[in-house]
């Protein structure tokens, strides 16, 4: 009993112990193809606007929303308007670019090729602003929720990607959207009259 | 949806106008029944799948009964023929994971889609179906798939290939009969159908090398259009490259013209990609770097973030192993210091760091000092880290760098980058002897202002061992001191133990530490007076009880050789009685994956750290076997080897073994998988012959009752051997079962059964079974207190070998000793390499190894051994092992 009890006493100073670095393990995972781990689009405030996660690592929603909101305010400050950014996080790399108040990431592993990342994120951007004809701003996106979350459908299957090419990925979703004759502008007009309609009875009713 | 509703009350909010402010699940719910109208408004009908995907992204969640409940509906929305809404329904089925039974209810609706005529219907019908279907609706829709894979059509071709990717994790047996229609998409001309068909023949041949090296050899010589699928290939191609090693005469790598082509593609992803497997390449040659490291100089100065970062992430990988490579670049790095982008100026400060030669370091700290106010603290972590390697490289550049490190110590920081800062401080001490007086100092001053517990703690314990050494050490003691006045308990009592070292080792100083040890007597927590109450009758304070100085020094210095989590967990098994607990009964046993490091070396400091955490794999076998009666006689384990396959992979039984080691037995447990789900093996026993194995005599066997399909189950053999002989033995096994016919639908065996025998691989008992892999914290230390007593030093030639590094892991492995200090890891092209092993043998004797390799012109090598122990003929047994 004596020795553990010396040995215990002492044992709370006693951890240095020095970890041994293995220089040698070289990230042996390259063999597997390309992914991507998730999508984001966020507001200028770190909502969603809309999200994707392909991956396991981030299990429950709080989590996910957790990431979002560590994405957000590492990069919130940065200029990533004109050309694509890029930052590390935990063992990821988050590609990122912001048009107006809408954020958008992609978000691969960190032995991921950072341009193949970087070319579903542009593939993702350019899609949604042919989508929203070039108004790449929140309301708009909210107000055609239908065509984004089709748009991030067919970017990535699964955390494989399906197709970069903007052009393409604009033409899939929208030769899908509800009745192709008079098509956004006329729901869009629709939806603002409800909202307001919505709207106005609320504050009359205060 | 708080903040929707939140922001309605805000009149001034943009985000009112939102098309979803105010939206409730309830109300949502509540609309979805337009599902179910006789006349289907498909405009509305789409709006409100779109509200519930929306409620679905922002996290909400539906109850079982409304996700079957609103599943339900949507079904209905089939029959209406809007393309639009088509899209949004397989959108929402996707997003709904019905289950199994649910399934049914469209599965006929999807197949229907799938064979349609509109293109759109059928490439979404099958990414649909093969994200919800289970196995047996795969193999009805199997046909179709195959035909899809071939189809003209190119989305419908990658939907029904990026689905095969994501069946094989599921389904292996039924996407590998695909092959031949996958191998006819590899040749297709649209780009990505290519690229999914790549991706999809390379994951079902995984395990086929040599079909691999074929489909490599074929496709670098052939046009592969899309760039995604030109990374994909040259990501083969290293692979290829990595299993074949080089085998021809004239020292040319197989492929590399490949991937040396692949730099002047014109796409920028793909001269990356072979850029970084250049790179990456095993033994790299700097003929082979070159071109690679050229093209990513110039991606340095590209305007694209992206690609500055890429290059120079990649670049920093390559200076630690190949330094001089990447100087050429060092202007260009400099210019991205004042990086915009802050991740890619603290990865070109580290690789400069890296690359320096020892005249730049004094400019190149100039510039550092100015550039860590404004970053973050983990990049400071990552420069501090830098800055240590830096200081071991040239460790006549000291002074700067240790100034350098103080001065940062006395910034505002959190714990991590302090932690960081200290370890590096430390390793600088221990590594460099000039350095020792004026780091301590450092340290005291860091410890008089430190909010942090834990490196106060550390920073103590770590001045009582070399404190006492310096030249002065009564300069330490008012630091320590003041530490017992000032600080919390937890402090307090390491300062306690601190002063106590001071007072072993250093006479001069002994009364004066009794006066204070005995001002410690009155304070006011436990543990405070318990120690110093211990140490004062330690070291003899009052004379009454008085130890040889031996124990003393043994007691205040000597390390604590057991894992903690294993002391643990035995005192919670110890029950009061009269016997008093045994520390010897504690398993020493660390598993050596705690110490092999995640990813990227760079990221963790090494220093003060933590003890491994040892996994409880030893604790689980030692209840396993303890809990079987024919074994429980056999006393404690010493030791359980990593299992060794005994089958190939995928084939229909999977065995592997574990060598359990005691004084006088061991015992192999066979771990058993049946991977056939129509069979059940019932009395599953190893049959094994120990022919080739002289020592050892079978006693028991305990068979395995049934094994029933994908549930892996135990068999036992043990064997009686010599006490405390490291016998060692060749052992052939057979697997021998009776098994049953399973009826897969209705999962009943039936009475009758085949007796079947299957024949395993064979395995060999090894001395290293008999060496356990304990680290010790320093080995100078440890190499020291057991003298020379029983030190067996001899040469050895080990002939031509492959590398030092080879012929360095070999020794290892077959000593199965624990590499301490990090010497286990061999520097590129290096001409000679030390390596320090402990472990413990057989019988619980401690066995210190240092092992000293010189390799000439010819790849011979040679070893020096010197074996330290505490018995003599355990040091021989040591150089047995290798002599043979």
């Amino acid at each position: 009993m004596w020795e553990v009890c010396r040995r215990l006493s002492n044992f709370g100073d006693k951890c240095v112990f020095w970890l041994y670095r293995d220089k040698n393990r070289e990230a042996d995972v390259n063999e597997s193809c390309p992914s991507v781990k998730n999508i984001l689009l966020l507001d200028s405030e770190g909502n969603r606007v809309a999200v994707k996660y392909y991956s396991d690592d981030w299990p429950t929603n709080s989590s996910k929303e957790a990431f979002e909101k560590a994405v957000f305010t590492k990069t919130q400050k940065t200029n990533a308007r004109t050309d694509a950014e890029i930052a590390m996080f935990e063992n990821n790399i988050v590609i990122y670019k912001f048009a107006q108040d809408l954020h958008f990431f992609v978000t691969g592993g960190d032995d991921e090729n950072e341009l193949i990342i970087s070319t579903v994120l542009q593939g993702f951007f350019d899609a949604v602003g042919l989508l929203l004809r070039g108004n790449v701003d929140k309301k708009e996106a909210l107000e055609n929720l239908d065509l984004i979350l089709l748009c991030l459908d067919e970017i990535v299957d699964g955390g494989i990607i399906l197709e970069t090419d903007a052009n393409v990925i604009a033409g899939k979703v929208a030769s899908h959207s509800v009745d192709s004759g008079a098509p956004l502008s006329e729901q869009t007009i629709s939806q603002a009259l409800a909202t307001a309609r919505e709207h106005l009875t609320r504050s009359l009713l205060k | 949806m708080s903040q929707y509703v939140k922001k309605d009350d805000d009149r001034d909010e943009e985000a009112e106008y939102s098309p979803f402010s105010g939206i409730e699940k309830g109300a949502v719910l509540q609309e979805a029944r337009v599902f179910n109208d006789p006349q289907l408004d498909s405009r509305r009908c789409s709006q409100v799948i779109t509200k519930l995907l929306y409620l679905l992204n922002q996290g909400d969640t539906f109850t079982k009964t409304e996700a079957t409940e609103v599943f339900f509906s949507v079904t209905k929305l089939f029959q209406a023929k809007d393309i639009g809404l088509r899209r949004m329904v397989y959108l929402i089925i996707k997003e709904l994971s019905p289950s199994a039974d649910e399934v049914i209810i469209v599965t006929s609706s999807l197949m229907k889609d799938m064979n349609s005529k509109t293109d759109v219907y059928r490439a979404n019908a099958i990414r649909v179906l093969c994200r919800i279907t289970d196995g047996t609706l795969l193999t009805q829709i199997e046909r179709y798939l195959k035909q899809a894979i071939v189809d003209k059509n190119h989305v419908v071709a990658s939907a029904a290939l990026v689905s095969g990717i994501h069946l094989l994790q599921t389904n292996p047996e039924i996407v590998k009969r695909w092959s031949n229609e996958v191998q006819e998409a590899v040749q297709s001309r649209a780009a990505l159908v290519q690229f999914h068909a790549l991706a999809l023949l390379q994951q079902i041949r995984q395990n086929d090398r040599l079909a691999v090296s074929k489909l490599v050899t074929s496709l670098t010589k052939g046009s592969v259009r899309s760039p995604l699928a030109q990374c994909l290939l040259i990501r083969y191609t290293s692979q290829v490259i990595r299993e074949s090693s080089m085998n021809n005469q004239t020292g040319d790598r197989p492929f590399y013209d490949y991937l040396e082509g692949c730099l002047r593609h014109k796409s920028e992803m793909v001269i990356f990609e072979a850029a970084r497997a250049i790179t990456e390449l095993s033994g790299v040659t700097s003929r082979e770097l070159t071109p690679a490291i050229t093209v990513l100089q110039l991606f340095l100065s590209s305007s694209k973030p992206v690609l500055r970062f890429a290059a120079v992430r990649t670049l920093n990988k390559v200076a630690m192993t190949h330094p001089m490579a990447v100087t050429t670049c060092n202007i260009d790095m400099e210019s991205l210091i004042s990086d915009q982008n802050r991740s890619i100026a603290t990865l070109a400060i580290t690789t400069l760091l890296k690359t320096g030669n020892e005249s730049g370091v004094d400019r190149l700290m100039k510039q550092i000092t100015n550039f860590m106010s404004d970053i973050a603290d983990e990049f400071k972590i990552v420069v501090v880290d830098a800055i240590r390697s830096l200081c071991l490289k040239f460790p006549l550049k000291f002074r700067t760098l240790m100034g350098f490190l103080s001065n940062i110590l006395r910034e505002e920081g959190g714990f991590e980058y302090k932690k960081a800062i200290v370890d590096s401080i430390v390793t600088i001490i221990r590594e460099i002897p000039d350095a020792k007086e004026s780091g301590l100092l450092h340290l005291c001053e860091f410890i008089e202002d430190c909010e942090f517990t834990y490196l106060s703690t550390q920073i103590l314990h770590f001045l009582g061992i070399e404190g006492p050494k310096t030249s002065d050490p009564s300069k330490y003691i008012r630091y320590i001191y003041n530490r017992v006045i000032l600080e919390n308990a937890t402090v307090r009592a390491s300062a306690v133990s601190t002063l106590a070292k001071f007072g072993a080792m250093v006479d001069s100083l002994k009364p004066r530490i009794f006066v204070l040890l005995r001002r410690c007597l009155y304070d006011n927590d436990d543990e405070v007076r318990d120690r110093a109450t211990l140490y004062l009758n330690t070291i003899g304070g009052d004379g009454s009880v008085f130890e040889t100085n031996k124990d003393v020094k043994e007691f205040l210095f000597g390390s604590l050789d057991i894992p903690l989590a294993n002391l643990e967990t035995s005192l919670k098994n110890y029950e009061p009685s009269e016997e008093p607990f045994d520390i010897r009964s504690v398993s020493r046993e660390v598993k050596s994956q705690p110490f092999a490091e995640k990813k990227a070396a760079a990221k963790k400091p090494t220093g003060l750290g933590a003890p491994p955490a040892p996994t409880s794999a030893v604790d689980t076998y030692d209840k396993l076997l303890l809990s079987i009666p024919e074994f429980s006689t056999f006393g404690q384990l010493f030791k359980s080897s990593a299992p060794v396959e005994l089958t190939e992979a995928e084939t229909e039984y999977a065995v592997n073994v574990v060598k359990h080691i005691f004084d006088r037995h061991v015992v192999f447990q066979y771990n058993c998988t049946n991977t056939i789900p129509e069979q059940l093996l019932e009395d599953v026993t190893i049959v094994v012959d120990a022919s080739e194995a002289e020592e050892f005599e079978e006693v028991a066997t305990k068979p395995l009752k049934s094994l029933p399909y994908d549930t892996p189950g135990q068999t036992f053999v043990a064997f009686e051997k010599p006490e405390g002989v490291p016998a060692v033995g060749k052992f052939s096994n057979m697997l021998r079962f009776i098994v049953k016919e399973v009826d897969p639908s209705t999962g009943e065996a039936e009475e009758d059964g085949v007796e079947d025998e299957y024949q395993l691989e064979e395995f060999e008992v090894v001395a290293a079974d008999y060496m356990l892999k304990v680290g010790v914290s320093n080995f100078r230390n440890a190499w020291e207190s057991l003298g020379p007593d029983f030190e067996r030093v001899d040469e050895y030639g080990l002939g031509p070998r492959e590398s030092l590094k080879e012929a360095v892991s070999t020794v290892i492995n077959l000593l199965g000793m624990q590499p301490c200090e990090g010497t286990e890891v061999v520097a590129a092209n290096s001409r000679s390499h030390t390596c320090l092993l402990s472990g413990v043998y057989i019988g619980n004797v401690k066995v210190l190894v240092r092992l000293s390799f010189g390799v000439d012109s010819a790849k011979e090598v040679a070893m020096k051994l010197a074996v330290r122990s505490e018995d003599d003929a355990v040091s021989d047994a040591i150089h047995e092992l290798v002599a043979n």
